[in-house]
């Protein structure tokens, strides 16, 4: 584990390092009577591609230029300069910031942007420019999500530095927040990681220690998972070498929240290890839908348009469940919701399904593909 | 009934009857168009000698009258050329008597302004007209006038001589009515402050029943040259200009009548229009019947080869003046002035002036200001009614980047020897395709100019906006790369600056 907390302190100085380069270079050039200029990848959606090496997006070869000679780039150039200062400030200081908060302090350097996304846009760009996340310059979404499980964690964040909590000791399951996606893994029982989708069924499953029936870390992502929980789950597979199976509802958004965990979004194309490509999608399926005859809605019209959009998504393409599921949800007509397994009791899902779904362990899909096949 | 009759029976009493069509409609009205004609015969008195004008105005409070209307004393003094004694009496107590009624460019083109307002002050107070006036020469003559309404004569009452030691010229005229100045104010106010800008040349001042003093002062000493005077064109006569004509005419036939007594014809066109209209050349004149009369008034018109009127009977302000008229009462940021050549309608020469002023002291008012007038006199009343309200109003203006909230003034000056004003009350210019074409070409041109100059100006803006945000985020930059750099010195951005602001110059 000591190896593990020279990680993260390494990549701190790491992030330093590259923003302190990003400022001399300004500088430099500003000293020798140039306008400061910057290239970096475009995230145009052309320059966009999906990598079956890396079992993600990517962004290629194209770059964009900034320069200050511009009279369109000089204002966002600025705004660059000065995220980049403030997250210098933020993480060498130790602190952390919201994007939120990013946005109104900008107020204090008369540095004001016209909105919130404005001011989220420039952070993209600093993390395109220096290919690092903004959770490594210390600045984090407002959305949270929570983990609850046997695992100890060591906190490195300032006043907290050593000190351990177990992950099982609040009911309600920790938020993951800067503190614990900075924080060192000591010890777990675990064997598993379970993403769900939902913070009632999360709920559900800490209520019938699911952690400790199936020795295993919950996660609720809180719908469509934060960037920081995707990259803290792919260091939870990383480094404790634990698979991770994801529950959604059963319907495309529902797919594709788990689909997003598994291979990263476009959105994401400049940044790595935010995907964890081993995670599995264990349910709700279509197929479960008919096996298990849950209670069903009709698929509405975005849904289906949704269905056909995903059937075309590179994403989609590199395991046969995905095409499969679409092919039957197209077929069927019908979505479902987790809470459908209340039908059969309140515990049914966790006493039948859920366990019959980990038994089919991280190459469920491959297995039942080859199956069909 | 015939027309002579009709004259003799008295043009004073159907003016009396009719003094609605003079503008003399209500007392606020009235009041105002009094003090307007009184003030341009003043103005051509100086102007007819090329004399830069200097005229002194003094409205003062006799007496209340009704609820609404008081009795004021109106004096008019000017410097113009003065009037000799004998004709004194018919100029202030006859209607329809006066300098004017020949055909060159003047305010008034009846005779008939002066004398109304005169008429209008003695059937409101039954007082006489106080009128002094010397040519400059060794007496000053001093008359105290009525006008016998039935008979449209003067009737003096009082007759002063006094010997002129200064050697003053010019004419005061002072005289009571009846009006409601509060009301008319803001028109009067307004009328003198349009009058100075199409008479840079003239000192203009006014004192008001308050004791208010308004002065308007010259620009120039500068002066258009007087008009001449010129005969009838034969596209512009009426039958009874021709028998008027044929009256007083001491020709003995047809084509020495005619050139005697018509602009532009000489003896070969007085000759073929003659066998143009069957008419011997050795007609006598004087034996043409009615019938034939009106067979040659239409045979004026209908025959296309006589020459254009020449424009030397007008006299427009000219470029120069136009444009230090409007600067001295708007002092606009941008000012362009342009000049017709002289066109024709229906046999009368015209010019059209225009001026597009923008920014500076053009008021704002959320849409163009519009000042229009015809032979110097400012028009106040229905501008939607006149002819460059049309032309205005049917430009493209997003074509010439003019928006409609911008600070924009448009003058318009028409100069004709017979101004086409749809009423008598002399207020708007009818719609006649000549007039509407040359305004519509001249304010084209105008135009044209002011978006050169609104390009101009928004590259300036642009320049300045650039030039704006360069100093403002190139200092921020330096400021963050140092500290982020750890760096303890700011580099030196000035050269970085200074080379935007080059480039700067360059583009625009």
């Amino acid at each position: 584990m000591e190896q593990k907390k020279a990680k993260i302190t390494a990549r701190k100085q790491e992030v330093l390092k590259e923003l302190k380069n990003f400022g001399t270079s300004i500088y430099n050039q500003l000293d020798q009577g140039l306008f400061p200029s910057v290239n970096m990848p475009s995230r145009s959606t052309e320059n966009i591609t999906y990598d079956e090496q890396l079992r993600q997006y990517i962004l290629g070869e194209k770059s964009v230029g900034r320069s200050t000679r511009n009279i369109r780039h000089i204002k966002p150039f600025t705004q660059l300069a000065w995220v980049a200062l403030f997250s210098n400030e933020l993480t060498s200081q130790r602190k952390t910031s919201t994007l939120r908060d990013v946005y109104y302090s900008a107020q204090a350097y008369e540095m004001t942007f016209s909105d919130q996304q404005e001011s989220n846009n420039i952070i993209t760009d600093l993390e395109t420019l220096t290919g690092f996340a903004r959770e490594d310059f210390s600045i984090f979404p407002e959305e949270r999500s929570a983990i609850f499980g046997d695992i100890e964690v060591a906190y490195t964040v300032p006043g907290y530095e050593g000190k351990s909590v177990n992950l099982t000791s609040h009911p309600d399951g920790v938020l993951i927040g800067p503190a614990i996606t900075s924080s060192e893994f000591l010890k777990t029982s675990a064997d598993k990681i379970i993403a769900i989708e939902k913070g009632a069924l999360f709920t559900r499953f800490i209520e019938e220690s699911v952690h400790s029936k199936h020795k295993s870390l919950l996660i609720s992502c809180g719908g469509q998972a934060p960037r920081q929980t995707r990259s803290f789950i792919r260091r939870l597979h990383d480094e404790l070498d634990l698979p991770v199976f994801i529950l959604t509802d059963g319907d495309p958004w529902g797919m594709h929240i788990a689909q997003v965990i598994i291979s990263g979004s476009a959105n994401a194309a400049h940044l790595r290890d935010l995907n964890t490509p081993d995670a599995v999608w264990s349910g709700v399926w279509a197929s479960d839908i008919i096996e298990y005859k849950l209670p069903t809605d009709p698929l509405d019209e975005v849904d289906i348009k949704r269905l056909y959009e995903l059937q075309k998504d590179p994403r989609y393409q590199n395991d046969p469940i995905w095409q499969r599921e679409i092919k039957t949800f197209l077929k069927i007509r019908r979505k479902t919701e987790l809470e459908a397994f209340s039908r059969y009791g309140l515990t049914y899902i966790v006493d039948k399904y859920l366990p019959t779904k980990l038994e089919a362990g991280p190459d469920v899909s491959t297995k039942r593909a080859k199956k069909k096949s | 009934m015939s027309q002579t009759t009709f004259e003799e029976m008295s043009v004073s009493d159907f003016f009396y009857r009719n003094r609605d069509i003079a503008g003399l409609t209500n007392p606020s009205r009235s009041i105002f168009v009094a003090i307007r004609e009184v003030v341009e015969n003043s103005l051509d008195a100086a102007e007819s000698q090329k004399i830069p004008p200097d005229v002194y105005v003094r409205l003062s409070f006799e007496s209340e009258a009704t609820k609404e209307t008081q009795i004021y004393k109106l004096r008019v003094q000017d410097n113009g050329c003065g009037i000799q004694p004998r004709f004194i009496p018919s100029a202030f107590g006859q209607v329809l008597y006066g300098s004017k009624y020949k055909l060159k460019q003047a305010r008034g083109t009846f005779g008939l302004g002066g004398k109304m307002a005169v008429l209008y002050g003695q059937i409101t107070t039954h007082k006489p007209v106080l009128v002094t006036s010397s040519t400059g020469q060794e007496k000053i003559y001093s008359f105290k006038l009525m006008i016998d309404i039935q008979r449209n004569k003067p009737v003096i009452l009082d007759r002063k001589v006094i010997t002129n030691k200064d050697g003053w010229r010019g004419t005061v005229i002072e005289f009571t009515l009846e009006g409601d100045y509060l009301r008319a104010m803001p028109k009067i106010i307004e009328y003198f402050k349009q009058t100075a800008m199409v008479n840079p040349y003239a000192n203009i001042t006014f004192v008001d029943p308050k004791g208010r003093l308004y002065k308007f002062t010259r620009a120039t000493t500068i002066m258009p040259d007087p008009p001449t005077e010129t005969l009838p064109h034969p596209y512009g006569v009426d039958v009874e200009l021709l028998q008027r004509l044929i009256q007083v005419t001491t020709c003995m036939n047809m084509s020495t009548f005619l050139r005697q007594h018509f602009h532009r014809v000489g003896e070969i066109t007085a000759q073929k229009f003659l066998d143009f209209a069957e008419i011997p050349i050795s007609k006598n004149p004087k034996k043409l019947s009615h019938e034939e009369i009106v067979k040659l008034m239409q045979n004026l018109k209908k025959y296309k080869d006589f020459l254009p009127p020449d424009a030397n009977c007008l006299s427009p302000l000219g470029e120069d003046l136009l444009k230090a008229g409007v600067t001295k009462e708007l002092n606009p940021e941008y000012l362009v002035v342009h000049q017709r050549k002289p066109s024709t309608y229906a046999g009368h020469p015209f010019i059209v002036e225009m001026a597009i002023a923008y920014g500076g002291g053009v008021p704002k008012t959320g849409g163009f200001v519009i000042y229009r007038f015809a032979n110097k006199i400012p028009l106040l009343y229905d501008e939607a009614s006149d002819v460059s309200y049309k032309v205005i109003s049917s430009m493209n203006w997003r074509r010439y980047k003019v928006a409609p909230d911008m600070p924009i003034a448009i003058v318009i000056h028409v100069c004709s020897t017979k101004v086409p004003y749809k009423t008598v009350g002399k207020e708007f210019i009818s719609d006649r395709i000549e007039v509407r074409k040359e305004e519509a070409n001249a304010i084209r041109e105008v135009s044209r100019q002011l978006s050169h100059f609104l390009t101009r100006q928004e590259h300036v803006h642009m320049e300045k906006k650039r030039l704006g945000i360069f100093s403002k985020y190139l200092p921020r930059i330096a400021e963050f790369s140092t500290t982020l750099s750890g760096q303890n010195r700011q580099p030196d951005i000035d050269k970085l600056l200074k080379s935007v602001q080059k480039y700067g110059t360059e583009e625009s």
